[in-house]
C-alpha cells in the first residue's frame, strides 16, 4: 500500500513545488531543509516552469511489472527553464522520434496504478513540443 | 455581468480512423462515414483518464482567466468515466492546480450532459454571490462495446469553464433545462460497456430533449435563431446535431464552427462544451452563441452566451481546439486501439 507516501509527494508530483533558498537563490526539487550550497535554512516555495530541454534519455524495452505493457518508452533527464533537472517518462511519442536537445513540456498524467483495486497514482510526464 | 472568465480544452493526441474500426468488424467504412458523418476519433493514451484530461483543460482555463486559483470556490467535474467509483475526481484536480483546500468539490454524472450540469451549477453559485469564481468541467474517456455502433464515435477529451463576474469573456444571458425519465442509454453498476436502445436514442430521446430545451430557451429569451452567430448541440455523431439545428431553424453556417465531431468523435460530457470552446476560439465581441447539451436518461441543458471584448485578450493565452484537432496526431491501428482502451483481457 503506497497511499501515505503517495500523499506526501503530491506537492512535487502534482504541482512541481520546489524550494528556493532565500540567501543564495539555489532551487531544490524536491525541497530541502538545509541548503547544501550556503547552509541556510530559509526557503521560499516556488512552482517550477513546465517547459524545458531533454538532456539525455534511455529507451526502456523491458519494463518493470507495472510498466511492462507500455514498452518501448523513453525516460529522460530534463532541464527545465529555471535550471532544475528532473527525470521523467516521455509520453505520446514513438521512441524513434526522441532526440537529445528536444524541447519538452511537463504534463499531468497517470504514472502507475496499484493493480485493479488500488490507487491511480498521478504525476508529471514529458511530451515533445 | 456573469459568465465565462476562462475556458480551456484538452484533446489527446492519439486517433483511430473509422476505416480501421470498420475493417475489424467487416463493415463498409464509406457507408458509416456517410451515415454518421464521422471520420476519426480521439483515443486516450494508456496514462490518460478523465482526471488528467480535466487537469489539462482546467490549467488552460486558468491561463485564460488570469486569476489566483485560490479564489475558486467550487470545482465540479461532469463525466461518465470517473476513474474511481468511490473517490471524487476533483480532489486530484484541486491539488494539481493549487485550488483550495477551502473549496467545494463534487463529481457529477448524467451521461453526456454531466459537463453542462457542472457548468450550470458553477454559474448559479457565482450568480447567487456564494463565491467569486467556480469551475465547471465536462470530460470523458468514453467506451463503446467492440463491434457496437458506439465504437465509431466514443472518444476522449474535455473542456473547463471558470465562471465569474469580473473580466467576463462570454456572458451567460439565459439558461434552460428539460428533463424526463427516458431509458435510451444506460450502464449498470459493474458493467464495462453501456447499453443503448438503438433507434429509440433518436427521436424520443436526443431530439425530444434538445428540441424542447432549445424551443423553451428561445421563448424564454425572446430571441430567434437569426439573432445568433453560432449554435452548438450535443454531438453523438455528425448527423444528429445538424438535424437538430435545422429543426430549430439554425443554418449550417451557424453550426459549422462548433461541429467538430467528424474529427474528434463523441467526447460525451465534453462534447458540446468542447464545441463551445472551439466557437470561443474564433468568436468576435457581441456574437451570440446558442448551446444545448444532451445526456441520456435523459435531459438537455441550454445556454445563451454573448461574447464580450475580453475574448480578444484571452483567446491566445492557451491552445485552441482546432490546433489540438489538427496537429501532433498519432494514428493507431485497431490492435493498438484495443490495447489502449483495455479491451484485451490480461492475466492479473
Amino acid at each position: 500500500m503506497i497511499s501515505p507516501r503517495y500523499a506526501r509527494e503530491i506537492p512535487q508530483r502534482y504541482r512541481l513545488e520546489a524550494g528556493r533558498c532565500t540567501v543564495c537563490n539555489a532551487i531544490y526539487f524536491p525541497p530541502r531543509l538545509i541548503c547544501p550550497n550556503c547552509k541556510s535554512k530559509s526557503f521560499e516555495e516556488i512552482k517550477l516552469n513546465e517547459e524545458g530541454t531533454l538532456l539525455t534519455f534511455t529507451i526502456i524495452r523491458v519494463g518493470s511489472e507495472k510498466f511492462s505493457k507500455e514498452v518501448p518508452y523513453a525516460v529522460g533527464i530534463i532541464e527545465l527553464k529555471d535550471g532544475v533537472r528532473l527525470t521523467a517518462q516521455l509520453a505520446d511519442c514513438a521512441v524513434d522520434k526522441v532526440e537529445i536537445g528536444a524541447k519538452v513540456k511537463l504534463v499531468f498524467r497517470k504514472i502507475q496504478e496499484e493493480g485493479k483495486w488500488g490507487l491511480h497514482c498521478y504525476g508529471y510526464k514529458a511530451i515533445l513540443i | 455581468m456573469i459568465g465565462i472568465v476562462g475556458y480551456g480544452s484538452y484533446l489527446p493526441r492519439y486517433r483511430i480512423k473509422v476505416d480501421q474500426i470498420a475493417k475489424q468488424w467487416g463493415a463498409d467504412p464509406e457507408s458509416i462515414k456517410r451515415g454518421l458523418q464521422l471520420y476519426e476519433k480521439t483515443v486516450p493514451g494508456l496514462d490518460e483518464d478523465t482526471i488528467t484530461i480535466s487537469v489539462e483543460a482546467a490549467k488552460y482555463a486558468l491561463k485564460r482567466a488570469r486569476i489566483d486559483p485560490q479564489k475558486i470556490g467550487a470545482v465540479y467535474i461532469g463525466s461518465e468515466s470517473h476513474p474511481y467509483a468511490v473517490k471524487p475526481s476533483g480532489t486530484v484536480l484541486i491539488d494539481a492546480l493549487g485550488i483550495g483546500p477551502h473549496v467545494h468539490v463534487a463529481s457529477y454524472e448524467f451521461a453526456c450532459k454531466a459537463g453542462t450540469e457542472a457548468m450550470f451549477v458553477a454559474y448559479s453559485l457565482v450568480k447567487a454571490s456564494e463565491m467569486d469564481y467556480a469551475l465547471g468541467i465536462g470530460a470523458d474517456t468514453s467506451q463503446g462495446a467492440p463491434g457496437d455502433a458506439l465504437e465509431y464515435s466514443a472518444s476522449a477529451g474535455g473542456s473547463a469553464f471558470i465562471m465569474g463576474k469580473e473580466n467576463v469573456a462570454a456572458e451567460i444571458l439565459f439558461t434552460n433545462s428539460y428533463t424526463s425519465d427516458t431509458p435510451d442509454f444506460w450502464r449498470r453498476e459493474g458493467e464495462f460497456y453501456p447499453r443503448h436502445a438503438g433507434r429509440f436514442t433518436g427521436e424520443p430521446a436526443y431530439f425530444k430533449h434538445i428540441l424542447n430545451a432549445g424551443k423553451n430557451l428561445l421563448e424564454k429569451s425572446g430571441m430567434s435563431p437569426k439573432d445568433f452567430k453560432f449554435a452548438v448541440f450535443h454531438m453523438p455523431n455528425g448527423k444528429f446535431p445538424q438535424e437538430a439545428g435545422k429543426k430549430l431553424g439554425f443554418t449550417k453556417e451557424q453550426l459549422e464552427a462548433g461541429w467538430i465531431v467528424p474529427w474528434m468523435g463523441n467526447t460525451y460530457s465534453g462534447s458540446s462544451p468542447t464545441g463551445l470552446s472551439a466557437i470561443l476560439d474564433l468568436a468576435k465581441p457581441n456574437d451570440k452563441i446558442f448551446m444545448v447539451s444532451f445526456g441520456s436518461g435523459a435531459g438537455s441543458d441550454g445556454f445563451i452566451f454573448q461574447v464580450t471584448d475580453e475574448i480578444e485578450k484571452v483567446r491566445s493565452l492557451a491552445p485552441k481546439v482546432k490546433d489540438m484537432l489538427d496537429n501532433n496526431k498519432i494514428y493507431l491501428d485497431y490492435g493498438e486501439y484495443a490495447k489502449f482502451r483495455r479491451k484485451i483481457i490480461l492475466n492479473e
